[in-house]
């Protein structure tokens, strides 16, 4: 995490990378007319998205209760709960049971709670590998870098970076076809199934009344981890939990149709406590983390329905920032419009104070949101509580113009004379392409009037003529 | 029929002849206007960087101007969307100025979707000069206003074949209000993309509903060198085809 982020500096060379810009917006584009055709064929949706944003109230309207709900009921089904307050916490959890383990080896499926807690730094020093064992996320690790979408981590790399890729760190022949680099990724991570001690999985959903989680993914992967190593833990957020069993098939259809546009996705893997006596699959050994980080206060203040967002990455899609810049830009786990919102919440103002500000207000983000969370509005509210930290100084600077333009007469003044500055167009000084018109000047000229007379004359001379 | 005319800061400032075109367009379809001339600007800079003492500043002197009005028709999609969609939670301890502020967001309409809604106008004649023109549908007239389509038949029947859509029409051309200064560079490329799907209909006018966004297209078309084409709002075009 930054101390200080600077998204326009950030986002200012990002647009200037053209390899960056046309894989993202490949992918982008393609994720977002799959959720179109897929939503367009599905008639009941718009209800659906209805239904589901009312059950998420209901969980965040009593969130301690469902989070003790879902570990009683994990409890009882022979699983173990942990509850982290933090990152921290939820790092020393989950090292302490590896220590205890003694384990060296770890396959780890896609998790952005994992991501959020940095759990792949600390790993290794606990004398534990990791292995990334969804496609994205293993080349992102192969290339050392972070995940740039919470759905499509590697949406950033093309694919002639990823064969490049594979021939330097695992020796595969240069220039492979998709289907070949698949094969290639398929076999070095089979191994490393084998040979793990404990599988780390994330949860798409908690389900409080059973105890169980459920974890969505298209390789198969997430189902390797937590089936064949003898200890599985997973890391949950407090934000994942849906009251019951018989919500998941709606939470479901509305996840993968929201993420890429499939009515189901290749695997659903519902996991109620460890392995049980005669069963023959399944790990000896399951932990829940649940992580707050930040979670449980949001349920009480202006921005709950942030605890509603199932990681689908709609908004992501939709966004033109987020299309322009790719994920990076925002230094953040979260990126995109759930990422502004989410990133300055989680870690702090002081941190994220630009986020908020990487939205043009479009509305695209809460069209496709299918918890219908308002993310425009939560951009709006942060820009006043960020105003609202500046101090009393600045808010008179802000409210001064304010009193100004609420005057008839002294508004019409200054518009009259910022009409005669900008006619001067071209002949105006330099010096004067600083501060505001300096910073519009960077990628379009000063407007200058429309010809002829302004409207107010224009008008009071017709009602005289007319009368 | 009587409408109270928003003209928005914007026209104000730079944009008298559309400002013009539709008061002679609204005329020409029998409607009375009325220009309040005490209004100023609804408080757009206000409201979106936070700062909502300015906005309800705004909002208030809004009120006071426009209160008694029967219908109020407003020249920039943005602006009829601040009325219509955010005066009102502004003032969230009391209910009787929301109430106030609800009554006059019932009563506002955006310029083209006033035409087409109280009116009923169907019919736009053929245009005297047809020229290729396409339409930026702004986010604040798809989303805030939710006006989809009723602009491009408009133009379809002014300009015929020479109307082409454009490509991408619901994407941000990359205004965003404070935005734009703020993350220039990044509204900048927005704003190039958004341009390069302009140049590709081949188009030589384009028409919009929305003054900030035709602000921005228009001075960063003339940054990037492409002299050919022009931004109207669709008033003008309109104005055009009915003398
Ligand atoms: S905010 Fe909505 S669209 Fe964005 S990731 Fe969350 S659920 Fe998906």
């Amino acid at each position: 995490m930054k101390s200080s982020h600077n998204f326009r500096k950030a986002s200012a060379s990002a647009v200037a990378d053209e390899v960056l810009g046309a894989a993202v917006g490949k992918t982008a584009d393609l994720l977002f007319s799959m959720r179109a055709a897929a939503v367009a064929a599905y008639p009941g949706f718009e209800e659906l998205r209805d239904w589901g944003r009312s059950r998420k109230m209901e969980v965040s309207g009593d969130l301690a209760t469902f989070v003790r709900r879902f570990s009683d009921r994990l409890e009882a089904a022979g699983g173990a709960a942990h509850f982290a307050r933090d990152a921290r916490e939820a790092v020393e959890i989950v090292t302490n049971i590896a220590r205890g383990l003694g384990a060296v080896a770890a396959v780890k499926s896609k998790s952005m709670t994992a991501e959020e807690i940095s759990l792949n730094e600390a790993l290794p020093e606990a004398g534990v590998t990791v292995t990334e064992t969804d496609l994205g996320e293993f080349i992102i690790q192969l290339a050392g870098e972070k995940p740039s979408h919470i759905v499509a981590p590697a949406i950033h790399k093309d694919r002639a970076q990823v064969a490049a890729l594979f021939h330097e760190t695992l020796g595969s022949a240069p220039g492979l076809d998709v289907g070949d680099l698949v094969r290639v990724a398929r076999k070095a991570l089979r191994e490393r199934f084998l040979a793990a001690d404990i599988g780390i999985t994330g949860a798409n959903f908690a389900i409080a009344e059973t105890g169980t989680i459920a974890i969505v993914t298209n390789e198969g992967n997430g189902r390797l981890t937590s089936a064949l190593p003898a200890v599985q833990i997973a890391i949950v957020g407090i934000d994942k939990i849906i009251p019951k069993l018989s919500d998941l098939p709606g939470f479901l259809r509305l996840l993968t149709r929201s993420a890429t546009g499939q009515a189901v996705s290749s695997y659903v893997t519902v996991i109620t406590g460890p392995r049980r006596q005669g069963e023959e699959e399944g790990p000896s050994e399951l932990h829940v983390v649940l992580l707050d980080n930040g979670r449980s206060p949001l349920a009480s203040g202006p921005f709950r329905e942030m605890l509603h967002c199932l990681h689908c990455g709609a908004c992501l899609n939709s966004c033109p920032v987020y299309r322009a810049v790719g994920g990076h830009a925002y230094e953040s786990v979260y990126p995109g419009p759930m990422g502004d919102v989410l990133s300055p919440l989680l870690w702090g103002m002081d941190v994220y104070a630009d986020l908020p500000d990487a939205c043009t207000l479009c509305g695209r983000c809460a069209e496709v949101c299918p918890m219908r969370i308002p993310l425009p509005e939560y951009h709006r509210k942060l820009r006043v509580l960020r105003a609202g930290l500046k101090g009393e100084a600045a808010a008179w600077k802000a409210e001064a113009p304010a009193i100004l333009t609420q005057h008839p007469l002294l508004y019409r003044t200054a518009l009259g004379i910022m009409r005669r500055v900008l006619s001067l167009g071209r002949r105006l000084p330099d010096g004067i392409r600083t501060g505001l018109p300096g910073a519009w000047t960077v990628c379009r000229e000063l407007p200058h009037p429309r010809e002829g007379p302004d409207f107010r004359s224009w008008w009071e001379k017709r009602k005289s003529c007319h009368e | 029929m009587k409408i109270s005319l928003l003209l928005t800061c914007t026209a104000d400032l730079l944009y008298p002849a559309s400002a013009r075109a539709c008061v002679n367009v609204l005329e020409a379809f029998g409607v009375e206007v009325a220009f309040p001339r005490l209004q100023t600007c609804c408080g757009q800079p206000w409201l979106n960087t936070g700062r909502l003492a300015g906005a309800r500043r705004l909002a208030l002197h809004f009120l006071d101007v426009f209160e008694e009005a029967e219908t109020i028709v407003a020249i920039s999609s943005s602006c009829a969307d601040t009325v219509r969609n955010h005066y009102a939670e502004l003032f969230p301890d009391s209910p009787v100025l929301r109430d106030r502020f609800e009554a006059v967001a019932r009563r506002t309409y955006e310029f083209c979707e006033f035409l087409h809604l109280v009116p009923g106008v169907k019919e736009m004649p053929a245009h005297p000069h047809p020229v290729r023109t396409t339409y930026h549908s702004s986010c604040r007239t798809l989303r805030g206003i939710g006006l989809r389509g009723v602009a491009e038949e408009y133009l379809e029947q002014m300009f015929g074949a020479d109307f082409v859509s454009l490509p991408e029409n619901e994407t941000c051309c990359g205004f965003g209000g404070s935005f734009s200064v703020k993350l220039p560079e990044l509204s900048g490329r927005l704003l190039a993309d958004k341009l390069k799907n302009v140049s590709a209909t081949g188009a030589l006018q384009v028409a919009s509903l929305d003054l900030s966004c035709l602000t921005h297209l228009s001075t960063g078309a003339e940054r990037l060198g492409l002299k050919k084409i022009r931004f109207f709002h669709l008033a003008e075009l309109m104005a055009g085809a009915l003398t």
